[in-house]
């Protein structure tokens, strides 16, 4: 930077704020400061800033699901020091190359959100998977506002599976929910996932500790009950080929559409009447007629203006980069569930509404903030900030935590250079082929599901011997290993290579050690060598924990 | 942090270790430790006591399998017919019904938890969910207070068959349940690689698993270095033979119902024969909002009634039982009330739980449900209750006080009373 650039840049700061935040959106000082405020009301220092390699680690696997490849560290570690960072993110988000992993991603997030890890596997299940993740892959990689999204899921219409007539991939969140029980599912769901509301107790009884009463849950209900999943079978058989989901008139349980209600039962076996009305009170008419009103149109206008959309996705996604959110779990919002920081929870909430639910704003903010960055390092002066051991969250270092299923998948092929072969139809079956041995159900209807890509033994079995463990350790011709050997100048310089590769840092003097004795144990075979400590590397902690 | 590889044998080991010699005198120290550990266990006190865990996910029932009201408004059309035992159950179970000598029903259990999830954790670990702490459930408590006394045990001991179970909370992954299937096939348990190469790379491992829990200080990173342990012993373990249930005869297999459920069972008195302190068995699809009567009937009591009957008798046949205390429990029960859909909704008030086996009394109904199944008549009972009396039963001090992470001081299941009919 010549010297009249640098005065030229200095005139236009204010004096207190240094040179790197002049970049910055104001958003990343409002979260900054209200942290900051935290840390000192609690007394406590955060931990040193990361890395600069182990925040690029990190920026690479929250924003587009995996570990970056070497090359694309040492493109990040030639930026300017300053200003690294905040261009990392932007390529992240804005660079085409980009693009489709971005959106892959977080297609991949949301399928879990909306449908589960198991939702669409039942041969049962009218779900399309695959219309799910197309849909949201189109709606992430064209930076669809956020809103629109939440609209679209709540009032779609159409056939579950890619190249059907009608085809609209949306329809996959409701399409199992509506039918069975009278859309119980589509109304705790919906409810719990935008605006995190807990009600599914509240379908039986009023709730004990939070403000839902019975009759809320089956007024929300209501707004699902002109809605209708069709089966639609594979000719001649019974086998289902897709769905469609529909609206039509619903003529109420009392058979008069133009007044159409539902019943239900209180506990002591009275019945009670209720109309659609939101968790605000606001009514709607009620008529059962489509033509009158359709009813999740007005629920999803009625979502749109409600705060707690706004708060309930910003507290989603923080958590989602943080590893904690403003409340545990993250999904409940409800006054007896009180947040770490409330007030940027609302500011956040409301900045985010203001970006007209710029997803890739939002990330933006979160990842140049400065608790973002912060090392994963746990010291004497933020001891109390512990929230594993049920202390509020301060955000006064980066909390490790164990990297997602898919995310180690992703990671893996990347850090093996894996050839992508097959169509990405092959590929996507490949994968979620693998990642289902790690879902396991409750035997609920409510669909419960826990997965034991937990940290457990069958995760560590699974890297140890696993196939995907024996590829990328593979040392055949064409492999990841055979073309490091060959490449490099020394075997350090391919150790060090390994080692950026996988864990984003060089190795530390015991652990050339360890290569060197492992390089004399397998009688000089270097090749032999690299693929002990490449499995050695893909098996540590480090490399399964995003940090 | 140690790992404590056992010490491997022969020339290679040693001629790796000199190569390393000079590297840090922590790694060298961690590697030349045996197991050590165990070489007291021949005077600790042997408790070989074991449980197994029938449970029933989605709240089955109990009014219509355990305590029912034959007559009442809310009784379901089943009838109850006569057992071994001093009570009644339902005529759909025949079969259990030959070992209730085994058994007791508690048919005053009375909770507050009627969600899936919260039932399921309420019941699983005896607290409440709680969003600041995790609690460890029954598995990790049992398995944590008997594993010490079974140095030889290689294979995790808290097995969980089927389903999902519940996990370690603040005791640690180390304490996770070791899920399989029913069929007992475990996934990547192979890996074809000499074994002193593998050691070899367990040495490479812990190096950098070292260097990241001393840079970063926390939790999680210690914890792997625990499961990474087992991990290997489990690999390198003839014991695991005992997960290979298809090598019982086919009697047998048949004997117990040919179905996951059935095999689950009989792959759980295996486990236990192999001395796993801990095994649960997950049967499914009890959540019966809509027509119950006809799926209890056609298919989940026939089910249950076969397993659950072959599980006892062959305990009881192998002289197990004594040792083995078996649990059977859902998160909650049902409403008494039919609903509109011939279906009954989940209902904590007032349901029953069936217990035997170990130092536990067999063949009684505890405690009485009122006439039409809505309230509990006698003493009520909650799940830290029945945690604690299955402890009792095992041998497991129930005065033990665990130190959560925050240091917060919690009594083993939830502090729970004693039931007295059952010891």
């Amino acid at each position: 930077m010549s010297r009249f650039t640098l005065i030229a840049l200095v005139a236009f700061l204010p004096l207190s704020s240094p040179a790197a935040d002049s970049s910055q959106p104001s958003q990343v000082a409002m979260i900054d400061q209200m942290i900051e405020q935290g840390w000192e009301n609690f007394e406590i220092k955060p931990a040193a800033v990361a890395e600069d390699e182990q925040w690029c680690r990190r920026a690479f696997l929250d924003i587009i699901g995996r570990i970056p490849t070497g090359a694309e560290l040492e493109e990040f570690l030639e930026g300017s020091r300053h200003d690294r960072r905040r261009e990392l993110v932007e390529r992240l988000l804005h660079d085409d190359r980009y693009t489709e992993e971005y959106a892959g991603h977080w297609a991949t997030t949301w399928t879990n959100i909306l449908i589960g890890r198991s939702g669409g596997n039942d041969r049962r299940s009218m779900i399309s998977r695959d219309g799910m993740q197309k849909y949201l892959r189109d709606s992430f990689a064209r930076n669809k506002p956020y809103d629109t999204i939440v609209r679209e899921l709540v009032t779609a219409t159409g056939s579950t599976k890619p190249g059907t007539e009608n085809f609209n991939g949306a329809v996959n969140f409701l399409v199992d929910k509506v039918n069975e029980e009278k859309a119980v599912l589509a109304t705790s769901s919906t409810s719990r996932i935008f605006l995190g509301q807990q009600v599914q107790c509240t379908q039986c009884h009023n709730h004990p500790f939070n403000q839902w009463k019975q009759q809320m849950f089956w007024e929300f209900n209501s707004f699902f009950r002109q809605t209708r999943s069709l089966r639609r079978f594979v000719d001649g058989t019974r086998d289902i080929d897709h769905a469609e989901l529909i609206d039509q008139d619903f003529a109420g349980e009392a058979n008069q559409a133009d007044d159409a209600l539902i019943f239900y039962e209180l506990r002591n076996g009275l019945t009670k009447v209720a109309y659609p009305v939101f968790t605000d009170g606001t009514e709607i008419p009620k008529s059962g007629f489509v033509s009158d009103v359709n009813r999740r149109e007005e629920l999803a206008r009625l979502m749109l203006d409600s705060e707690y959309l706004d708060k309930m996705v910003v507290n989603r996604m923080w958590s989602m980069f943080m590893g904690y959110g403003f409340t545990k779990p993250v999904d409940d919002l409800g006054p007896h569930n009180p947040a770490s920081h409330p007030e940027l929870l609302e500011e956040l909430g409301k900045a985010f509404r203001g970006s007209s639910y710029d997803l890739k704003q939002l990330i933006t903010w979160i990842t140049l903030s400065r608790p973002y960055g912060l090392a994963p390092v746990l010291g004497s002066a933020n001891e109390i900030d512990d929230p594993s051991i049920g202390e509020m969250p301060k955000f006064s270092r980066f909390y490790l935590r164990q990297m997602s299923a898919e995310q180690l998948y992703q990671s893996m092929l990347t850090a093996t250079d894996a050839a992508s072969s097959g169509s990405y139809e092959e590929q996507e079956q490949e994968r979620r082929r693998w990642l289902s041995q790690f879902v396991v159900a409750f035997g609920t209807d409510e669909g419960d599901e826990a997965t034991t890509f937990n940290g457990s033994i069958p995760q560590a079995l699974m890297l140890f011997n696993g196939d995907l463990t024996k590829k990328a350790t593979d040392s055949g011709r064409g492999t990841y290993i055979d073309r490091l050997a060959s490449s490099g100048k020394s075997p350090v310089d391919r150790l060090n290579y390994l080692f950026m590769n996988g864990l984003a840092r060089r190795p530390s003097v015991n652990e050339k050690k360890v290569a060197s004795a492992l390089l004399r144990s397998r009688g000089g075979d270097e090749k032999e060598m690299l693929q002990d400590m490449w499995w050695a590397i893909l098996n540590s902690n480090e490399f399964i924990m995003q940090h | 942090m140690t790992m404590n590889w056992q010490t491997p044998a022969g020339m290679t080991r040693r001629h790796f270790m000199q190569h390393l010699a000079g590297s840090s005198a922590a790694v060298t120290a961690s590697m030349t430790m045996g197991n050590a550990i165990y070489a007291n266990a021949e005077e600790l006190k042997k408790n070989h006591k074991s449980a197994i865990l029938l449970w029933m996910g989605g709240g089955p029932a109990t009014i219509d399998i355990w305590d029912l009201k034959p007559g009442a408004a809310t009784g379901g059309p089943f009838r109850p017919i006569s057992t071994s035992g001093d009570l009644q159950i339902c005529e759909h179970m025949p079969m259990v019904a030959q070992q209730m000598h085994n058994l007791s029903v508690v048919r005053s259990m009375s909770t507050r938890e009627a969600d899936h999830n919260r039932g399921r954790y309420y019941m699983h670990t005896g607290y409440v969910p709680n969003p600041n702490i995790e609690h460890p459930s029954y598995g990790s408590v049992i398995a944590h207070e008997t594993l010490e006394q079974r140095p030889e045990l290689e294979i995790p001991p808290f097995v969980s068959i089927g389903g999902a179970s519940a996990g370690p909370g603040f005791l640690g992954m180390a304490w996770a349940p070791f899920s399989v299937t029913s069929n007992g096939r475990i996934r990547n348990l192979e890996m074809k690689l000499e074994d002193s190469r593998l050691r070899e790379r367990m040495y490479a491992l812990e190096m950098i698993e070292t260097g990241f829990a001393k840079r970063t200080r926390d939790v999680p990173a210690y914890e792997h270095a625990k499961v990474l342990k087992k991990t290997f012993d489990l690999m390198t373990s003839s014991q695991m033979e005992a997960f290979r249930v298809e090598k019982e005869p086919e009697e047998v297999k048949e004997r117990y119902g040919t179905d996951g459920f059935g095999q689950g069972c009989l792959l759980a008195r295996r486990l236990v024969e192999a001395g796993v302190p801990f095994v649960e068995v997950d049967l499914g699809g009890w959540d019966n909002h809509n027509g119950i009567h006809t799926i209890l009937k056609d298919n989940k009591l026939p089910q249950l009634d076969r397993a659950m009957s072959a599980l006892v008798e062959d305990l009881e046949q192998r002289e197990l039982l004594k040792d083995t205390v078996v649990i059977w429990m859902g998160e909650f029960g049902r409403t008494p009330r039919i609903n509109q859909n011939a279906g009954r909704d989940h209902f904590a008030r007032a349901w029953s739980c069936v217990v035997g086996g170990g130092d536990l009394k067999g063949g009684l109904a505890v405690g009485a449900t009122n006439s039409d199944g809505t309230a509990v008549d006698t003493e009520p009972f909650s799940s830290e209750d029945l945690m604690t009396t299955v402890c009792k039963g095992l041998g497991i001090s129930t005065e033990k006080t665990f130190t959560s992470k925050n240091g917060r001081p919690m009594k083993i299941a939830g502090g729970g009373k004693i039931i007295s009919e059952l010891v």
